[in-house]
């Protein structure tokens, strides 16, 4: 398959928008705006799942695509929204790093991404080398997110956005069992429960979400 | 017969951006009214008011040298000049060997450096303020541009305008990354280089967020018609350059006789009804920027104009 | 010809000498700087014939031991005999004009040697040559940048620019020496023949790069610049930045492309590309903060030195993959670019120059208003401007267009790594183009417009006679290279096919062109373009809008009415030099330039002025004036030791050098 043809192109270009988001989890400022950045990339995410199930002939990628759409692109926004709301956080998103150094920071670790991924995956199918891709890089965009943001919404979002890019790779790739994705879905969604549950603790004891003030509380202090 | 249909063409084409020019400013205007709810303006507004100005005497304070009094023609000019090498509704214009992209950002930039200088003239704190912002933001902008003109220049093998718009047409280049997010970046550098929401808003004279108007706050009488009209031309040419890079359906094919232009001019009218109705939207959806979160806003414009061509290079080291 | 150019040398070399004796009356001194303008227009002339002639090389009757010393006019050295030229005619009339009373002679002496030193480098064929055109230079400029060394800062500057100049020659000497390897002969054309390979190009490259780098002010060796070039009187900081820095960059490019052989690998170029956009990019940035024009114009040759630099970088990368009519692009961008930057830079430093001695200061935040009282400098200087902000139809964009359109065939070397680079490097370069149109705005703009800042100001005066044509020659060149590339590039096809091996893609006399069948740009066409835009915008105004102006004051933004002893109003009330720097200081310069700022507002009834303190340090100039001195004192500590040594004991060092000697020897004989 090559340019110019639409099952390609298509894919291709959610593939991007995905990627894209994760630029844009990055780049906003306040709370509210990254949860819905992320409710996007969930359904842009649903929708590329969608679309693979129709090429590939595989009707187990829809059940995927439902899944996705009802847990990222409605579920755990409505959830996060809620929780911002009952907590009345703060509406601005705290930085470690400033946004340009860590768009700046996105930027490299996708070339870093296509280093890796273009010569390791050599007589692959270019359409699953593009996606591998992408999807390595919404991988480390969303571990970048989590390093450089202080509030543990926002990190939360980062490893969410993370897992993202993991189903973006297991979809590109044909063949794939279902039980394999069911069960990263399923292993990213305890993570979440445990790290929200762990969020409203955070805030019952310290009364904030910086985790910066777990540091003090740690045993090995220096 | 080619040579007379191109020199024909870019007669029309730059009667027709002239002429468009105060009408788009208008209708965007009177769109982003309606939208809001309000009654709006006439349309044509725009023009009554710059043959108002027109027929006024100019006030310049004491102590303006001839850069004042210089400088909107030179931007008048510039704007000209460059908005006659973006192709409208036909390639193979008789100016299109001259339409290169690099040089259309050259252009823009001249007339950004006299409207700076224009600014800076009378040695108010406005003027200076509204240069110093105005050409820090160009210093953003302009990287956009390029790293958009890198993609396009790649998939195109030229920074020429009319090749571009050719390559875009016919070159089956199907739907790329590289293309939405250089489209992305363009459309940022667009915003910011018109003084559009939510960089800048042209409706405002509030000290604090101003930035093009703080430049020519000094001006009045033909000098304001001529800024304005720059203004309205830059606005139509950026208009004119997203439709014909990115959605150059109904072009005419170079040398073709007139009958294809009216397909192309239709065309062509469409497209800037489109995209005026889109920018109304936006303006009314989106409220304005911190002017220091501008430079966030450009740089993500930026990165990802190089992350368009990044990925261009993956795909064209692929197939 | 070639004989008559190395005359020129030794004629210059001797005027450096009879300058003592010039000295004396203010006569003797017009005739020192009338004859060196002659060198000038002579340099040029001889470049010139270079191009058109064919190579030529000669044997000096004096030399090393080990063979003579020899000259060589070929098409690179030609080239580069243009800018030197130029700016050198253009300073020389500059210094003419401006000699009232007589010129004390240790700012006489040195300038012939400075220029025969640097037309000395550009011809020489052997590494020793090389080297003693190089040194002469280094040392002549040392003096002219020491002349005024009354002042603490003039001497810190003249101690750093010192302390660069022998680091450069030093890695330059060793450059040589492991290019030689053990043949002991440095002809270029014995080196030529043994072209070097691995590790040993690598280190050869590296050296050379230090070297030039550290001469020409590529980042990280860019710190002596800012400091030096405003200690120097004005039309030595204007050949310092035009010619020096080009002299530097022409041995780069004579060991990168000519004595390492054409058969080098293509990352080769990606060092020169990377230290290329980053010198680019804080000049530029640099440039926009500074308060000193002399200062910001430095910093801006820093910014154009990096332009060139990622030229020459991308010709050899080019080269190294075999894409030769792309490599003659890229070198034809950074030939192009040396000269119109000589030229333009020229100009711009002798009108800060002319601003220096008429308005007696060279800080922005003292100037304003100069175009009422400065016209003809005023408008001079906007054309340099005007080119330095890359703005068509001027000299600055020619050459600043082809190298985009160099970069933006960068990616067809292949390498995906070496893609991203240079995408990277191609965002940096445009984004060096702009943050200079900044800068020159803000030059211009504070220096030349708005009200005086100072009574000073308000009264300067222009110098009129050989000053004002030292100023519009540049500024016409500039107009005209800036018309005529197409001209220029055929003029430099020789040293291109030296370089590259090719032409650079041919597109008519009239029209620069990216490749065959690429993008084109008539600079010619453009023009005639824009003046007609012009002038039937004007033609139409004058039709319907009544002629004339009304006059009135200038509205003050609410700001009181200045008092009655400040007839041009209150300064304060302006945009000083900070200020206009403010939004790319917060934007870029905080995290690049450790920019600070902090306003100290007075409380609402207070009458004291809110007060803006801005600061930025360059990273390196810290990190040199931190670890290493501290390093030296270490070392000085440890010499000083030997102070107290007994007469045995310093009879043992100096016994146990000669053993080691003796062994060295022995060793090198074994082999």
């Amino acid at each position: 398959m090559s340019f110019g043809q639409l099952p390609y192109d298509v894919a291709h270009l959610l593939g991007g928008g995905v990627l894209l988001f994760s630029f844009v989890l990055l780049y906003q400022r306040r709370i509210g705006a990254v949860i819905n950045a992320f409710a996007t990339q969930g359904t842009l995410l649903a929708i590329a799942a969608a679309w693979q199930g129709y090429v590939q002939g595989a009707p187990g990628l829809y059940v995927t695509a439902v899944l996705a759409l009802a847990a990222k692109g409605v579920l755990i926004p409505l959830a996060l929204h809620a929780i911002v709301r009952r907590l009345d956080l703060h509406r601005t998103v705290e930085t470690a790093l400033g946004i340009g150094p860590s768009l700046v920071a996105g930027v490299g670790l996708v070339g870093l991404a296509i280093l890796v991924v273009l010569p390791a995956t050599e007589g692959a199918r270019a359409l699953a080398r593009e996606d591998l891709a992408l999807a390595l890089s919404v991988v480390l965009l969303g571990m970048l997110m989590m390093i450089t943001r202080r509030n543990a919404i926002s990190q939360v979002i980062g490893l969410l956005s993370l897992e993202n890019g993991l189903i973006l790779a297991a979809i590109g790739v044909a063949g794939m069992p279902l039980v394999v994705e069911l069960s990263t879905a399923a292993l990213v969604l305890m993570v979440a429960v445990v790290a929200g549950v762990f969020a409203f603790q955070i805030r019952e004891r310290f009364d904030t979400l910086d985790t910066g003030s777990l540091e003090e509380h740690r045993g090995e202090r220096r | 017969m080619a040579v007379v249909w191109g020199i024909l063409a870019q007669i029309l084409h730059l009667a027709l951006i002239l002429a468009a020019a105060p009408a788009l400013t208008g209708v965007v205007r009177w769109l982003k009214a309606r939208m809001m709810g309000r009654q709006g303006p006439h349309p044509l507004q725009p023009l009554r008011d710059l043959v108002k100005l027109l027929r006024k005497r100019p006030v310049l304070a004491e102590n303006a040298s001839a850069v004042s009094r210089a400088a909107p023609y030179v931007a008048v000019g510039a704007a000209v000049a460059a908005a006659a090498l973006v192709p409208s509704f036909a390639r193979g214009m008789a100016f299109a060997p001259l339409a290169d992209l690099i040089l259309v950002a050259g252009l823009l930039a001249l007339g950004r450096v006299a409207m700076a200088l224009a600014g800076m003239d009378v040695g108010t704190p406005f003027g200076g303020l509204g240069a110093a912002r105005e050409m820090s933001f160009a210093a953003l902008a302009e990287p956009a541009l390029v790293v958009a003109a890198l993609t396009l220049a790649i998939l195109a093998a030229s920074t020429n305008l009319d090749a571009i718009a050719g390559a875009v047409r016919d070159g089956g280049l199907g739907l790329r990354v590289s293309l939405g997010l250089a489209l992305v970046a363009l459309l940022a550098v667009a915003v910011a280089e018109n003084a559009r929401i939510p960089v800048d808003n042209p409706a405002t004279h509030l000290e604090l967020t101003m930035v093009h108007e703080a430049m020519i706050l000094e001006a009045s009488g033909r000098h304001l018609a001529l800024w304005d009209y720059a203004a309205m031309l830059r606005l139509t040419l950026w208009l004119a350059l997203l439709a014909a890079v990115f959605l150059p359906l109904g072009l005419a094919p170079p040398g073709a006789a007139p009958h294809h232009w009216i397909l192309g001019l239709l065309a062509w009218g469409v497209k800037m009804a489109g995209l005026a109705l889109a920018l109304a939207a936006f303006e009314s959806a989106i409220a304005k920027m911190r002017v220091f979160r501008v430079p966030e806003f450009l740089g993500a414009a930026l990165l990802l104009g190089l992350l368009g061509a990044i990925f261009l290079f993956v795909s064209t080291g692929l197939t | 010809m070639l004989t008559a150019l190395a005359l020129l040398v030794a004629t210059l070399a001797a005027l450096g000498f009879a300058g003592l004796a010039l000295a004396r009356r203010p006569a003797g001194a017009r005739l020192l700087h009338g004859a060196c303008a002659v060198a000038g227009f002579a340099l040029v002339a001889g470049g010139v014939a270079g191009l058109l002639g064919g190579p030529q090389t000669i044997d000096l009757p004096f030399g090393p031991p080990w063979g003579p010393a020899r000259l060589a006019l070929d098409p690179l050295s030609s080239w580069f005999l243009l800018p030197l030229g130029i700016a050198v005619a253009c300073a020389s009339l500059f210094a003419l004009g401006g000699i009232h009373g007589t010129v004390p002679a240790r700012e006489l002496v040195p300038w012939p040697l400075f220029i025969a030193g640097m037309a000395l480098t550009v011809l020489s064929a052997d590494g020793f040559t090389l080297l003693l055109g190089f040194e002469a230079m280094s040392l002549a400029s040392w003096a002219l940048v020491a002349h005024d060394h009354a002042q603490a800062e003039n001497r810190r500057a003249a101690r750093i620019y010192l302390g660069f100049a022998g680091f450069g020659g030093l890695t330059l000497i060793l450059a040589i020496g492991l290019l030689a390897g053990g043949a002991g002969d440095v002809a270029f054309a014995v080196l030529r023949e043994a072209p070097p390979e691995g590790l040993r190009a690598i280190g050869v490259l590296l050296l050379v790069l230090a070297g030039t780098g550290s001469k020409a002010g590529l980042a990280p060796l860019h710190v002596w610049l800012p400091l030096a070039h405003p200690a120097a009187p004005s039309h030595v900081s204007a050949v310092m930045s035009g010619a020096m820095t080009k002299v530097a960059l022409y041995i780069l490019a004579r060991f990168a492309f000519d004595l390492m052989g054409p058969a080098q690998p293509f990352w080769m170029g990606a060092p020169l590309i990377a230290l290329g956009a980053a010198s680019a990019v804080i000049g530029a940035l640099r440039a926009n903060l500074e308060d000193d024009t002399k200062t910001l114009l430095a910093c801006s040759t820093i910014e154009n030195v990096g332009l060139i630099a990622m030229g020459l970088g991308l010709a050899l990368a080019f080269r190294g993959s075999d894409l030769t009519a792309m490599a003659a692009l890229a070198a034809g961008a950074a030939l192009l670019h040396a000269l119109n930057h000589a030229v333009f830079k020229t100009l711009l430093f002798l009108a800060a120059g002319e601003v220096l001695h008429g308005a007696l200061s060279r800080r922005l935040d003292r100037l304003g208003g100069l175009i009422h009282r400065m016209p003809w400098t005023a408008w001079a200087a906007l054309v340099g401007t005007a080119a330095a902000a890359s703005l068509p139809p001027l000299s600055g964009f020619a050459s600043e267009w082809l190298l985009l359109q160099a970069l933006l065939a960068g990616w067809r070397v292949g390498d995906l790594a070496f893609q991203m680079g240079v995408a990277a490097a191609t965002a940096l370069a445009a984004l060096a183009a702009a943050l200079a149109a900044s800068a020159m705005v803000r030059f211009w703009g504070l220096a030349f417009l708005g009200r005086p800042r100072t009574p000073r100001a308000a009264g300067a005066e222009e110098t009129g006679g050989a000053a004002r044509i030292a100023l519009l020659l540049p500024a016409g060149l500039t107009v005209l290279l800036g018309l005529a590339p197409g001209l220029m590039l055929d003029l430099a096809e020789p040293a291109l096919r030296l370089m590259a091996g090719a032409a650079a893609p041919r597109a008519g006399s009239l029209a620069i062109g990216a490749a065959e069948g690429g993008a084109r740009y008539w600079p010619l066409f453009v023009a005639a373009l824009l003046a007609g835009a012009i002038g039937l915008a004007v033609w139409l105004v004058r039709r319907r809008a009544p002629a004339g102006v009304a006059r009135g004051p200038a509205w003050d933004c609410g700001f009181i009415a200045a008092p009655p002893h400040l007839p041009f109003g209150d300064p304060a009330t302006q945009p000083s030099a900070a200020g206009f720097g403010q939004p790319l200081r917060r934007m870029l310069g905080e995290s690049l330039l450790a920019a600070r700022e902090s306003v100290t507002m007075p409380p609402p009834g207070d009458t004291r002025p809110a007060l803006l303190r801005a600061s930025h340090h360059d990273p390196v100039l810290a990190a040199l004036e931190g670890p290493l001195p501290r390093w030296r004192e270490a070392i000085a500590t440890q010499a000083e030791k030997l102070r107290d040594l007994s007469i045995r004991q310093c009879l043992g060092l100096t016994f146990g050098a000669v053993v080691l000697m003796l062994a060295l020897l022995a060793w090198l004989e074994a082999r």
